[in-house]
């Protein structure tokens, strides 16, 4: 993957005012029931929307961890509206998570996938939150991670995001081509083999350095947590096969 | 209005919310066992549906079921649609989609064995032969849609949310589709018997509107099925949509176009004289099962997928059921008539006298047999039609198509004329007029 451009990156920013807009939208409940096909729709593009939070999140998540491992993270600007921006999307992707099952279960929509479906909006939501979350950490407890670890950490960055971009178009495929799910699936397995593989040669170069052994933990601990996004999204996307084989019943 | 023909009518009602409960159950079964449709939805739409069809497009299949038995008192019919009706009731309590023709069948030959008349062999053949086709027929226009459907959607690769929505109308659409051909078909089981004694008469608004008492009669039929929809069907409903197999909204459609197709194959005259008219074989007109057709739909799409989400102990209860209902009909019937006739001193079948005449005699003799054997008959008058086929069994050997042929011809006419059908709607009234003048052939002399 190529080196992120902070200037398309920033234009992300301009997100939030569009988010607000989509605040504002009647819940389903008001909507007439004559609205079928309207109501659809809405909710078609919710989903939509939903699923670009969750890329564009780990886009930005990978722009941020990059700012923060070139420039520090408590004085860096690049860093602070990357957090600020993922920080945002999270808020809205509560939102449309809770609007979406609030109109699934209101209107009972797809009886027999319901639960399925809910479980795998909950689950993808769990992703952005743990993106926010890391990044705060990096933003609070400001780890220190050697020049030599550099190119591992953005590597293992790039495989967890690659891992939840395959994840997000499996989701897509779930919703419109479910014959594809399984060849966007196998590819988050392998990214997390990968994210596995360098977390562990992160780790081996860490407790091999000089470094005083808190900070091999702290660095440790990071690590793990950037890790950890790539084996969410690998269990997400084995509860996926099977909702996918469900679906294709 | 006549306060018997509104006491016998009840009957009828009874029978019509029998059918309301369960065999307009089925069509919107699969679409509220799979919570794609709102009951109250469904019993709507359905309810509209079945009155449309019956008043439109009713007794296009009474034909066959009036060949079975002619049930010529008003009593007698009383007792049949009663008998029917309480067996699809109890079916309908045990939550077994069964199938009011079978019941109403089942009353038929209970009323033909207590009279002492004949059952056509061959009409109940044909109405057999549907007990079975149907469900076959459901299997496979459910297991070939299922199919077509499944790739269709892979080609147009709907969202899923889309597709929900499309099942949805796609559901309510085929439902109401289905419950026009039910009423369309099984219109005439409930309400046929009462047609030569309808208390309504026709009448017109302007120039929009005009309802014969025949659609006056089937309306007010309709309605007592909406009844049975509202008020007792959801039980059987989730029997159908839930309990048999556990079904996707897409299965569900396909379902319900299924037996959809199935009523309108058994119930469209127009169909019928299309294929026969393009020298294609065609189906009989018969009151079907549409629990048969839907059962047999929701099997053929569990065998397409290797048939082990299918619960077969139920499906097992189920076929039970169909075995079971025109037997219990028949019994109840047979049982019912005699307490009527004995206790209530109501008649419930116009007697009627036999007689081999010389022109009948002849016939017999084209056949084969040697007059001489029917010497002793020659006069003789028999007060059943069984009576006269066990005479003309003893001393010859003439199949039971061929006395019962026979039988139909030797009845002596009374002068009133005039037999109450049941099952029989307007298409009858051609058959009988040949039967009678088949008769008054066969009976030169006969004042």
């Amino acid at each position: 993957m190529p080196p992120l451009d902070a200037g398309v990156l920033d234009v992300r920013a301009d997100l939030s005012n569009t988010l607000t807009q989509f605040n504002k939208e009647p819940s389903m409940n008001a909507r007439s029931a004559l609205r079928v096909f309207t109501g659809t729709k809405t909710l078609e593009n919710q989903l939509d929307e939903f699923l670009d939070l969750l890329s564009e999140s780990s886009i930005l998540y990978r722009a941020g961890l990059t700012y923060y491992l070139d420039n520090g993270g408590s004085d860096n600007d690049a860093f602070q509206q990357k957090l600020k921006q993922v920080d945002q999307m999270e808020s809205r992707a509560d939102q449309l998570r809770r609007s979406i099952e609030l109109s699934l279960y209101e209107q009972s929509l797809i009886p027999d996938l319901r639960a399925d479906m809910l479980s795998l909006l909950e689950d993808l939501d769990f992703l952005i939150n743990v993106f926010e979350e890391n990044l705060y950490a990096y933003s609070v407890e400001n780890p220190a991670f050697p020049k030599s670890l550099h190119p591992l950490m953005k590597q293992l960055t790039e495989q967890v995001a690659l891992s939840v971009e395959s994840l997000v178009m499996a989701a897509r495929s779930f919703l419109r081509d479910v014959s594809a799910v399984r060849d966007h699936l196998h590819k988050v397995m392998l990214y997390e083999h990968e994210a596995d593989q360098l977390a562990l040669a992160l780790k081996t170069q860490i407790f091999g350095s000089e470094l005083k052994l808190e900070q091999k933990i702290h660095l440790r601990y990071f690590v793990d947590k950037v890790e950890g996004v790539s084996n969410e999204a690998e269990d997400v996307a084995d509860w996926l096969a099977i909702y996918t084989i469900k679906r294709a019943a | 209005m006549d306060l018997t023909i509104l006491i016998f009518l009840s009957s009828g009602l009874f029978l019509g919310w029998s059918l309301g409960a369960n065999d307009a159950a089925n069509i919107f079964g699969t679409a509220v066992g799979s919570r794609m449709v709102r009951f109250g939805t469904a019993a709507l739409i359905c309810s509209v549906f079945v009155v449309l069809g019956a008043t439109i497009s009713g007794a296009g299949a009474a034909h066959t079921l009036g060949e079975l038995g002619s049930v010529n008192a008003l009593a007698g019919s009383f007792m049949a649609a009663l008998a029917a009706a309480l067996t699809v009731f109890m079916m309908t309590k045990l939550g077994l989609p069964v199938s009011t023709s079978q019941a109403i069948v089942g009353a038929i030959i209970g009323w033909n064995l207590f009279s002492g008349h004949a059952t056509d062999l061959s009409a109940l053949t044909k109405i057999l032969g549907t007990w079975v086709g149907a469900p076959i027929l459901g299997a496979v226009f459910g297991a070939l849609l299922y199919v077509l459907t499944k790739w269709v959607l892979s080609l147009t690769k709907l969202h899923l949310l889309r597709l929900d929505s499309y099942t949805r109308w796609g559901l309510l659409l085929a439902g109401a589709f289905g419950a026009y051909a039910l009423g369309a078909n099984n219109i005439a089981n409930v309400m046929g018997v009462f047609v030569p004694s309808s208390p309504f008469t026709s009448f017109s608004v302007g120039d929009l509107l005009t309802m014969s008492s025949v659609q006056q009669l089937f309306l007010l039929g309709a309605i007592a099925i909406a009844v049975g929809v509202f008020t007792y069907s959801r039980k059987v409903m989730m029997t159908v949509g839930d309990g048999i197999m556990a079904l996707t909204p897409v299965a569900a459609w396909v379902v319900v176009v299924s037996q959809s197709l199935v009523l309108f194959l058994f119930a469209s005259a127009g169909l019928k004289a299309f294929l026969n008219g393009h020298g294609l074989p065609s189906l009989p007109l018969v009151p079907v099962s549409s629990s048969q057709a839907v059962v047999g739909a929701v099997i053929g799409i569990g065998l397409l997928q290797g048939g082990r989400a299918i619960r077969w102990a139920l499906l097992g209860r189920i076929s039970a059921g169909w075995v079971a209902t025109p037997v219990m009909a028949a019994g109840i019937c047979f049982i019912s008539l005699f307490f009527l006739q004995n206790v209530f001193d109501q008649k419930v079948y116009e007697t009627a006298e036999y007689q081999l005449s010389p022109p009948l005699i002849e016939r017999i003799a084209k056949d084969g047999v040697d007059p001489a054997r029917l010497q002793d008959l020659r006069g003789e008058r028999f007060d059943s039609e069984l009576a006269l086929m066990r005479a003309l069994a003893e001393r010859t050997e003439m199949s039971y198509r061929q006395r019962f042929e026979i039988a139909r011809l030797a009845k002596v006419e009374p002068a009133d004329g005039g037999d109450h059908l049941i099952g029989a709607g307007p298409a009858l009234t051609a058959g009988q007029d040949r039967l009678a003048a088949a008769r008054t052939a066969a009976h030169p002399a006969t004042p």
